[in-house]
């Protein structure tokens, strides 16, 4: 027999080492925390699953889950059919294209904690743009101080930063769509309805369940924004998940914290599994597809 | 019937069709044959009323149809693409032209089962067109011009997106498909041999222009210009100038003499043959076929062989035409063949 090398094994250690270090280490640490108690000094407790029972059975877990739940539901039903309707008004042809893909991309370019300063200010009514023009409006606006107020102004900064994400994946769909189909359609006689329903749609399914799977995960881990701008209040109407998190981890909660994350963890994980799994069943190629000759020369 | 009148179409300056007139009759095929961007497709979307011609008229039976949009007509296209409803099912797509046009329910479904049994789409009805192959899908896409039952069917390229074996296939096929319809069908496509294979009427295009219009055989034995012979000729045509020829045969006037690669034999010939000293370029072998491209001076030829023959590239070899098989352009281009004179 031929004596196997193994020096190919060499060739994998740095993805190895590096996988190590960006995930699986730093992940065995949460893990490690998440089942243990430390008062300092190094010196830890067994704890067992007790974090888990203990986060699980807090009511401000599940509160944080359902205001991450509704924050993602509200953001895909805004932006998935807004980024749609504005990808179908982007010229396909001439100079208006680069123009418009400048203006796309700029929010995209602009660092999360950056986007939170500018809106933080931006709504404050002494000094902000957004805030003083409301008030000078006579609408009561406060960010900081109306529940309602804090979640309209996180909506609308997720919208504007992200929404373009949407357009551009949008755009690149409707744009790869041969011309021909719309010629096609003009010779049955589609209205401009039937033209989205049957074929531009159909024809973008593809980069929606990205641009779906995309904004669902992002806007899950929500965190920068309610951070600067809301700091998790008023009250605790804002406090997300990730925010509550940074909360247990301020308050030196390590074994709870690490317990939660892990858990917030396998949710997303769960989430974005089933997303992937429904969006694609359709497309899948089927096993039994057909041969190409459909039964021999006539 | 059909009829062109000098109709132009322009675009920001520049020609994409000059002025062409033509008549194509009910129950026929007319290829339209020339390079990319000679006008093919220009032509067509005339045809079909996608686009208004810069000038002149478009004809239906007599009446003008110049100005009227595309979905009042009764026009079906085919395209390179295939293209069905991405979210339908063969089924529904097949149906899709009946159910615009409103027809009742059993005949919607007795005419889907006799278009499907005709493209052999039984087995796949329910399927979507992205599950199936490339020659199943533009299958479909020919299933549903035929079942919208158009006066005008265009096929711009429809073979070209799929393999050589399918394309034979359903080369063969298409002329009876749509025979006994009664439609006007207009093919277009770049590939002399497959406006040869569909015989029919042709018009060969060269630069937004139709050279010629005639029987399909006719313009491939006696094409009335030199354009019409290069754009129907696949190898390329050899051509040499009359002068550097040397034959006492050519007619008056000459001024190049064409003949296709077939026509081009290793050896001597007759003694009435034209002789000439070549040295081989390169020889691709197709299997059935070899092609022997050869210099001549200046000149670059392709041989025609049957069979596998292998010359080393620099070699010199002696070829001949026989003058039966040259054709002799004067220095316009136009053919010098007599019985065309005699026609004219």
């Amino acid at each position: 027999m031929k004596p196997v090398n193994q020096k190919a094994w060499f060739l994998v250690l740095p993805v190895l080492l590096l996988v190590a270090i960006s995930a699986v280490i730093p992940l065995m640490t949460v893990v490690n925390y998440s089942v243990q108690d430390t008062f300092g000094n190094n010196q830890f407790f067994w704890a067992g699953t007790s974090w888990y029972e203990k986060v699980l059975h807090s009511e401000r877990f599940w509160n944080a889950l359902l205001r991450d739940l509704m924050f993602s539901a509200i953001i895909l039903a805004i932006e998935i059919p807004l980024g749609v309707i504005v990808a179908l008004a982007m010229p396909r042809k001439g100079w208006g294209v680069a123009v418009c893909l400048v203006l796309m991309a700029l929010p995209l370019l602009i660092p999360w904690n950056v986007v939170g300063t500018i809106w933080q200010v931006f709504s404050r009514e002494d000094i902000g743009l957004l805030g003083g023009a409301l008030k000078g409006m006579g609408v009561d606006y406060n960010a900081v101080q109306d529940p309602v107020d804090a979640w309209v102004t996180l909506i609308v900064m997720d919208v504007w930063h992200w929404t373009s994400l949407v357009t551009l994946l949008a755009y690149a769909g409707l744009v790869s769509i041969p011309d021909a189909y719309y010629q096609a359609a003009r010779i049955d006689g589609a209205s401009g309805w039937s033209v989205f329903r049957f074929i531009q749609l159909p024809k973008m399914a593809r980069v929606l369940t990205i641009a779906v799977l995309l904004r669902f995960m992002d806007s899950f881990m929500i965190f920068a924004e309610p951070f600067v701008v809301t700091g998790g209040g008023p009250g605790n109407t804002t406090t997300f998940m990730s925010i509550d998190l940074e909360n247990l981890r301020a308050s030196n909660e390590l074994g709870q914290g690490a317990a939660m994350s892990l858990i917030y963890f396998l949710i997303i994980l769960l989430f974005s599994w089933i997303f992937y799994a429904v969006m694609t069943r359709e497309d899948a190629p089927r096993p039994d597809k057909a041969p190409d000759k459909t039964g021999g020369a006539p | 019937m059909l009829e062109l009148r000098q109709v132009s179409r322009r675009v920001s300056g520049q020609v994409h069709l000059s002025e062409t007139s033509l008549q194509l009759q009910p129950g026929t095929l007319s290829v339209l044959l020339g390079r990319t961007l000679s006008g093919k497709t220009s032509l067509l979307r005339l045809m079909a009323g996608l686009e208004k011609p810069s000038s002149g008229q478009v004809l239906f039976n007599g009446k003008d149809v110049t100005g009227q949009p595309v979905q009042q007509r009764r026009v079906a296209m085919v395209y390179q693409q295939f293209i069905n409803y991405p979210g339908w099912t063969v089924r529904q797509n097949i149906q899709s032209p009946l159910k615009v046009q409103r027809r009742p329910q059993l005949e919607i479904e007795q005419e889907t089962q006799r278009v499907a049994q005709l493209l052999r789409l039984e087995p796949l009805l329910d399927r979507k067109p992205l599950e199936l192959s490339g020659g199943q899908q533009q299958r479909v896409a020919l299933a549903r011009a035929l079942a919208k039952k158009a006066d005008l069917v265009l096929l711009d390229e429809p073979l070209a997106n799929l393999d050589y074996k399918l394309r034979e296939e359903l080369r063969a096929e298409l002329p009876k498909l749509f025979a006994g319809t009664g439609a006007i069908i207009v093919y277009a496509t770049t590939e002399p041999m497959e406006a040869l294979a569909l015989s029919g009427m042709t018009a060969t295009l060269s630069e937004g222009r139709i050279t010629q219009f005639g029987p399909t055989l006719d313009l491939y034995r006696r094409p009335h210009d030199l354009i019409t012979a290069k754009t129907f000729s696949d190898p390329p045509l050899n051509t040499i100038g009359v002068h550097d020829a040397n034959w006492q045969g050519a007619p008056r006037g000459a001024s190049t003499l064409a003949f296709r690669p077939h026509h081009l034999t290793p050896g001597m010939g007759s003694g009435s043959a034209l002789a000439f000293n070549v040295s081989v370029i390169s020889t691709e072998i197709t299997g059935s076929e070899s092609f022997i491209h050869v210099a001549r001076g200046a000149d670059r030829w392709v041989m025609l062989a049957h069979g596998i023959h292998v010359y080393p590239s620099g070699e010199q070899l002696q070829v001949h035409v026989e003058p039966a098989h040259l054709m002799a352009f004067d220095a316009l281009g136009v053919s010098l063949d007599p019985s065309l004179r005699r026609a004219a």
